[in-house]
C-alpha cells in the first residue's frame, strides 16, 4: 500500500516534470519576449517587464499584412475543402457510379503525396496559370482534400437511409437532400475537420514559400521566417516577440477551446 | 428504372466532378509529370528540354549528396521516431490516469502541436546559439566548453532530433489517449481481482490492445519524417556541409536555387519511390491483420 503510493508520486512527479520541459521552449519564449533584450541569457526574476519588443516586432515586419494573407489563405482554402469535399464524399457513399472504387483509391493516393512534395510541378503550373505570387495559388492544390473526403465519406456513411428516403418522398432533389440531412448531420465531423484544416493550413510552410515572393500574398509563417532569418540582424527577444504575435490566435484559440481541439484531433485522426 | 439508375450515375459522376479536376490537376497530374520531367534535360533559356532517358538517374546514384540527405532522412527517422512515440506512449497513460492537474499537464504535452515548425525554430535556434544560448548555458554550469551546436556535423542533427520530438510527441500522444479511452475499464477491474500488477497488465493486455494504434502511429510518423522540413529553412538550411539537409529540403534547394527541375523532379521521383513502399507495405501490414480477425 504504501509503495503504491509512492510509485503514485513518483509518477506523478514525472509527469509533471515532463511537462515543464515541455511547457519550458514556449514559456521562456514568453518570457524573453516581455523583458529587455539585455536579460535573454541571464534568468532574472525580477527584470523589468517591458513591451518594447512587441513594438519593435510588429514595427519590423508588416505582420497586419501577413496576418490578414493568413486569414485569407486558411479561409478560402477551408471554404473550398468544405464545398468540394462534400460533394465528393456524397457521390462516393450515396452514389454507384462506374469507376467509383478506382476513382477512390485515386483519391487516396493524395493522404501520401501531398502538393507539397510536388512543388516543382505544382509551381511550374501555377506559372503556367498566370497565378504565382497570388492567394489562390497557396489554396488550390489543397481544396480538393482527400482526408476530409474521406471523414467526410465515412460520416456520410453512418446517417441513416430512412431520413434521406423520407425527404426524398416529399420530393427534394439530391441536393436539397445533401444540405438538408446530410451537411446538418455531419456538423460535428466538419467542426472537427475544419480545426485540423484551419491548424494545419495556418501553420504550413514549403508551399506558400515557393509560391509567394511579396508582402501581398506572403502568409504570416514565410512572413516570420524572413523575418528570423539570422541575416536579418534582428535580436532574439525582438524574434521571440514576432514569433508570439505570430502564434497569439491559434495558441490563444487552443488554451480557450483545449478540450474540443484535442477531441477534434483524436476524432481526425482515424483514418 | 433503368432511366433512374442511369441518371444516378451520371449524377454521383457530376458530384464527384469538381473535387476529380482538383485531385488530378495538383496531385495526379504533378505525378505523372514529374515522372515525365525525369527522363529530359532541364530546358535552359532558348534550349529546350530533351529526351536524356536515364540519365538524370544515373547523376542521382553517383550524385554524394543525394546518398547524403537520403541516409540523413532515415537517420532523421530512426532518431525521432522511437523516442517521440514512447514518451507518447508514456503521457498518454499518465493524463489518462489518476494524475492531479492532468488537464494542465494535457495541454502542456499538446502545445507544441500547435505551433507552426517555423515558430517552433525561431524559439529552438536561441537555445542551440553558441555562448549566450541556454543548452551552452547549462553545458557551460558543468564546466564544458562552448560549442557550435548547429554549426558542427557531429551535432547538428541531434538538436534537430530533440526538437523534433518535442513538437511531435504531444501530437502522437492524443491517438493513444483515444486508443486508451476505448479499453473497457472492466478490463481493468478483471485483472485486479487476478492480482495482476501494473506493469503485467499493461504489457499483457494493455500494450497488445495499443497496436494497431502503434502501428497507425508509426507509418504516419515515418512518412511525416519525408516530408518534414520547415525547420531547416530558419536553423541550418541543411548545413553545415549537408549534415541537416533532408531529402524534401534537398529537392528545394535543386529546384529554386539551382533552377534544375529535370534532377529536381528526378529526386521528387526518389522521394515518391520511398513514400509508395511505406505507403504499400502499411497496406499490405493492415490487409495481414484483417485476415487474422
Amino acid at each position: 500500500m504504501i509503495s503504491a503510493k509512492i510509485s503514485h508520486y513518483l509518477e506523478s512527479f514525472g509527469a509533471w516534470l515532463l511537462a515543464l520541459i515541455w511547457a519550458g521552449p514556449l514559456l521562456y519564449a514568453a518570457w524573453a519576449a516581455f523583458h529587455p533584450p539585455a536579460y535573454i541569457a541571464n534568468f532574472d526574476l525580477f527584470a523589468p517587464l517591458t513591451l518594447d519588443n512587441f513594438r519593435t516586432a510588429w514595427n519590423t515586419a508588416p505582420f497586419a499584412r501577413y496576418f490578414l494573407n493568413s486569414f485569407a489563405y486558411v479561409s478560402m482554402t477551408l471554404a473550398g475543402q468544405f464545398v468540394l469535399c462534400t460533394l465528393a464524399a456524397f457521390a462516393f457513399a450515396r452514389f454507384s457510379f462506374p469507376g467509383r472504387d478506382i476513382a477512390f483509391m485515386l483519391v487516396l493516393v493524395q493522404l501520401m503525396i501531398m502538393p507539397d512534395q510536388l512543388i516543382v510541378k505544382n509551381y511550374e503550373l501555377m506559372s503556367r496559370l498566370n497565378l504565382v505570387d497570388t492567394t489562390t495559388a497557396i489554396s488550390l492544390p489543397y481544396m480538393a482534400s482527400a482526408f476530409g473526403t474521406f471523414l467526410l465519406r465515412q460520416t456520410f456513411k453512418q446517417i441513416p437511409r430512412e431520413l434521406e428516403e423520407a425527404a426524398r418522398v416529399e420530393g427534394a432533389g439530391w441536393l436539397r437532400v445533401l444540405w438538408k440531412v446530410y451537411v446538418p448531420l455531419g456538423k460535428p465531423t466538419y467542426i472537427a475537420y475544419g480545426l485540423v484544416s484551419v491548424s494545419h493550413h495556418w501553420n504550413n510552410f514549403l508551399w506558400p514559400l515557393v509560391i509567394t515572393n511579396s508582402v501581398n500574398t506572403r502568409p504570416l509563417t514565410v512572413g516570420l521566417a524572413i523575418f528570423g532569418a539570422p541575416e536579418s540582424g534582428v535580436n532574439f527577444a525582438i524574434i521571440t516577440a514576432g514569433t508570439l504575435i505570430a502564434v497569439a490566435p491559434l495558441l490563444i484559440a487552443f488554451l480557450l477551446f483545449q478540450r474540443q481541439f484535442v477531441q477534434s484531433f483524436m476524432r481526425s485522426g482515424i483514418k | 428504372m433503368t432511366v433512374v439508375r442511369v441518371s444516378n450515375q451520371v449524377y454521383g459522376w457530376l458530384l464527384f466532378f469538381p473535387a476529380a479536376v482538383m485531385f488530378f490537376l495538383f496531385t495526379h497530374y504533378p505525378i505523372l509529370a514529374t515522372l515525365k520531367a525525369s527522363f529530359f534535360s532541364t530546358p535552359r533559356g532558348a534550349r529546350p528540354a530533351r529526351f536524356v532517358g536515364l540519365e538524370n538517374y544515373r547523376v542521382m546514384f553517383d550524385d554524394p549528396v543525394f546518398w547524403k540527405v537520403l541516409g540523413n532522412n532515415f537517420i532523421f527517422a530512426a532518431g525521432t521516431i522511437p523516442l517521440s512515440i514512447g514518451l507518447a506512449l508514456l503521457m498518454a497513460v499518465w493524463v489518462n490516469g489518476k494524475l492531479s492537474g492532468r488537464s494542465i499537464v494535457r495541454t502542456a504535452y499538446f502545445t507544441p502541436t500547435v505551433l507552426p515548425m517555423i515558430a517552433v525554430a525561431n524559439i529552438w535556434l536561441f537555445f542551440y546559439t553558441p555562448q549566450i544560448g541556454l543548452l551552452d548555458g547549462l553545458t557551460g554550469l558543468l564546466g564544458f566548453p562552448s560549442r557550435n551546436w548547429l554549426g558542427e556535423p557531429s551535432t547538428v542533427m541531434s538538436c534537430l532530433i530533440v526538437m523534433t520530438i518535442w513538437k511531435e510527441a504531444g501530437f502522437f500522444m492524443i491517438f493513444y489517449l483515444a486508443a486508451l479511452q476505448s479499453i473497457s475499464p472492466e478490463l481493468q477491474d478483471a485483472g485486479r481481482i487476478e492480482g495482476a500488477g501494473r506493469w503485467y497488465f499493461f504489457r499483457r493486455v494493455t500494450w497488445p490492445l495499443l497496436m494497431p494504434t502503434t502501428v497507425f502511429i508509426l507509418f504516419n510518423a515515418v512518412i511525416n519524417a519525408f516530408k518534414l522540413v520547415d525547420h531547416l529553412f530558419i536553423m541550418t538550411k541543411g548545413g553545415p556541409n549537408n549534415a541537416s539537409s533532408l531529402l524534401l529540403y534537398y529537392i528545394y534547394e535543386v529546384a529554386f536555387s539551382f533552377w534544375d527541375t529535370a534532377y529536381a523532379s528526378t529526386l521528387t521521383m526518389a522521394l515518391l519511390a520511398v513514400l509508395a513502399v511505406l505507403a504499400l507495405s502499411q497496406f499490405v501490414y493492415l490487409e495481414r491483420r484483417t485476415h487474422y480477425q
